[in-house]
């Protein structure tokens, strides 16, 4: 954790710097008759986020955070397992939203999370897999008439079949 | 005695057989809109517009008054259950409301929401009954000034009254705040801060985005990691006598609170320009403020639930105020509401008391009913919210991320904010490791659009000069309240040192 503290602030120190460079690209002076240029709010509050790092710098140095105090590793075996496995999981399932729909990859990733990481029986994880993106898909496209990603064209009969039903 | 005549006339026209329907099929409906991820009164309000015109427009806006009333109750129903603020109202909910969840009190968090979500409407009704044209009058006085001010103090009432580590909820508010300057520079129109030279972030970050990372992503990956996976179920109790034991719970233990969020709401909501959002935030933060025991906030305090929700609610019925008789919306959802009253030959303004008196009064009949009626049906259905808490953790977890990109998706439409909400999720729980508080970076990115065109408006009256918000005799006063508030962890260090010391 010591470590991490030090590594986090110098990130972020960074992140600030790189904030107040795109900030003077729209000017942080002050223009008579039009006022605040468009770079002085963001350059100024980038500036704040650059000495609060400052700060909790000096609080690791004097060692006063409970952080900069910790031993124990930021994430530990288990940890980093279960880190793995979820956020896996969750950019496989933003990545197969254009390939087979919103729909379709809800149904995948509720496959992925209850019946191998949750490891639940069949009546379970069914109804979580196929009536659960069902009801999302008349919820949005039926009441709300917000359209989803359709994914690729082969699941156009699908979505023509549940479009019926809907107009 | 005029104003009460009229107003026994305004609730028998929302007592009608059709209204009454209408009501109750508004707030049911706002109640499960507001209550998904993603979802606001200004979506339900907005999709539900063009089916008012079967109606006469005095019912048709009874009912979107309705829907707006449901899922302002409903917006605190995802911050409880899933953690995840469904709408920028319901952020500072989430401090108390999620951790009274985990503690198996679920049901109590849902009770204190609705009752001070009731209070708070039923405090603003009447205040709006009869102080209407009056509180329009002070709301035209805030100018660009004494609404940055006003900014100002909700962003203090963080960093003075967080037990947070004091650098990193500064560092957590400039955040924010620059987050929101990303897009197109309101005032030059040029774009801004397009971070890595990505197209994506033309159109700006919203605060929903922000918002479902960090709870809905972040803050889950967290409760996943640190529990070892060995959560499985929170351990809610449904019984409807227990429903009716924790409606007095939450009266004793969160009085102070609605008090505060009631009345502070509704004069916060009727400023044009602030909203139900620094409203909830604000009252909030003073309720911590006068608490006893400001320490048990943001670890399950009946209070901190109690107080946002009803400030959300009074400011949302205080922003119909400017509304209706200036004509300026105080909110999206107004703005629509506006926009209805506009097609169905309404025009609101000073004139719309007089020369549509009987629209108005059964507008403001309806504003009881649809509060009353929005809590009954809320209380009815708190046992079905909290079924879903005990589902196993691995069921209800996938939900929660199923919702979460489903709902930023259907906000903003963008697959680009999908990914966004993902980074800012894994990015939140590295920070939520090291203790950085990430609930004044929501507010930050909420509040921000408001804050930087007014204090760059304030400084263009003053040709650059920033004694403005000294001299002026509203913002004066609050930007004292708001520096003395910014320096009172100074104090307070100073203080415990000498107490050290001696």
């Amino acid at each position: 954790m010591r470590v991490g503290e030090i590594v986090t602030a110098g990130v972020l120190a960074l992140l600030s710097i790189y904030l107040m460079y795109k900030s003077t690209l729209n000017g942080v002076g002050y223009t008579a008759g039009s006022g605040p240029q468009g770079g002085f709010w963001p350059f100024w509050l980038a500036f704040g986020m650059l000495i609060s790092t400052g700060f909790i710098a000096l609080n690791w140095v004097r060692g006063t955070s409970p952080q900069s105090q910790s031993d124990e590793p930021v994430l530990d075996d288990f940890g980093i397992k279960t880190v793995a496995i979820i956020v896996g999981g969750l950019i496989g399932f933003v990545a197969l939203v254009e390939v087979v729909s919103m729909y379709g990859a809800v149904a995948i990733f509720m496959f992925y999370y209850v019946r191998i990481l949750g490891r639940h029986s069949w009546t379970v994880t069914l109804p979580l897999v196929l009536v659960f993106p069902v009801g999302l898909f008349f919820f949005f496209e039926g009441l709300m008439k917000i359209s989803m990603p359709t994914g690729m064209s082969f699941t156009d009969p699908i979505f023509n079949m549940l479009y019926n039903i809907i107009y | 005695m005029e104003i009460l005549t009229l107003l026994g006339d305004g609730m028998l026209v929302a007592l009608q057989p059709l209204n009454l329907l209408l009501i109750l099929i508004g707030v049911t409906v706002g109640l499960f809109i507001g209550a998904m991820p993603g979802l606001g009164s200004v979506n339900g309000v907005a999709i539900l517009l063009p089916i008012t015109f079967l109606v006469p427009p005095g019912s048709a806006i009874i009912f979107l008054a309705a829907i707006y009333y449901g899922a302002m109750y409903g917006g605190a129903i995802s911050s409880i259950t899933m953690g995840i603020p469904g709408a920028s109202t319901a952020v500072a909910t989430t401090f108390d409301g999620r951790p009274l969840a985990m503690m198996g009190k679920a049901r109590l968090a849902l009770v204190a929401a609705a009752v001070g979500s009731f209070v708070g409407g039923t405090v603003s009704n009447i205040l709006f009954t009869g102080f209407a044209p009056l509180l329009a009058t002070v709301a035209l006085s805030f100018g660009p000034p004494e609404i940055f001010a006003l900014m100002l103090l909700a962003f203090a009432t963080f960093v003075g009254l967080g037990g947070d580590d004091i650098p990193k909820t500064i560092f957590s508010i400039c955040f924010g705040l620059v987050l929101a300057t990303v897009g197109f520079d309101q005032i030059s129109g040029a774009p801004r801060l397009l971070l890595f030279e990505m197209n994506g972030f033309l159109s700006g970050i919203s605060f929903l985005v922000l918002a479902i990372g960090v709870y809905g992503i972040g803050e889950m990956l967290w409760t996943i990691e640190s529990t070892r996976g060995e959560i499985t179920k929170t351990n809610a109790d449904i019984s409807a006598k227990g429903v009716i034991e924790d409606v007095g719970v939450s009266v004793k233990k969160g009085w102070k609170g609605i008090s505060v969020g009631s009345f502070l709401g509704f004069f916060v909501g009727v400023l044009p320009a602030a909203g139900a959002t620094p409203a909830s935030l604000m009252s909030y933060a003073i309720t911590k403020m006068l608490s006893k025991d400001p320490s048990q906030f943001g670890k399950g305090h009946v209070g901190g639930v109690a107080a946002p929700e009803a400030g959300n609610n009074s400011a949302s019925t205080g922003s119909m105020l400017p509304m209706l008789t200036l004509g300026i919306p105080g909110s999206p959802t107004t703005a629509i509401l506006l926009g209805g009253m506009v097609i169905w030959g309404l025009t609101p303004g000073p004139r719309l008391f007089v020369e549509q008196s009987d629209f108005v009064w059964g507008l403001i009949g309806s504003f009881y009913v649809s509060n009353f009626f929005a809590l009954v049906v809320n209380l009815a259905f708190i046992p079905l919210f909290i079924w879903m808490l005990r589902m196993p953790f691995t069921v209800l977890a996938p939900l929660i991320f199923v919702l979460s990109i489903v709902g930023g998706y259907a906000a903003m439409q963008d697959m680009f904010d999908i990914w966004l909400i993902l980074a800012f999720g894994f990015g939140a729980f590295f920070l939520r490791k090291f203790d950085y508080p990430l609930a004044p970076a929501v507010l930050a990115i909420v509040l921000g659009p408001i804050a930087e065109p007014t204090l760059r408006q304030s400084l263009l009256m003053s040709s650059g000069d920033p004694a403005i918000f000294f001299t002026r005799p509203i913002s004066a006063p609050i930007i004292v309240v708001a520096i003395i508030l910014i320096l009172l962890p100074v104090f307070k260090m100073l203080r415990s040192k000498r107490s050290s010391t001696a």
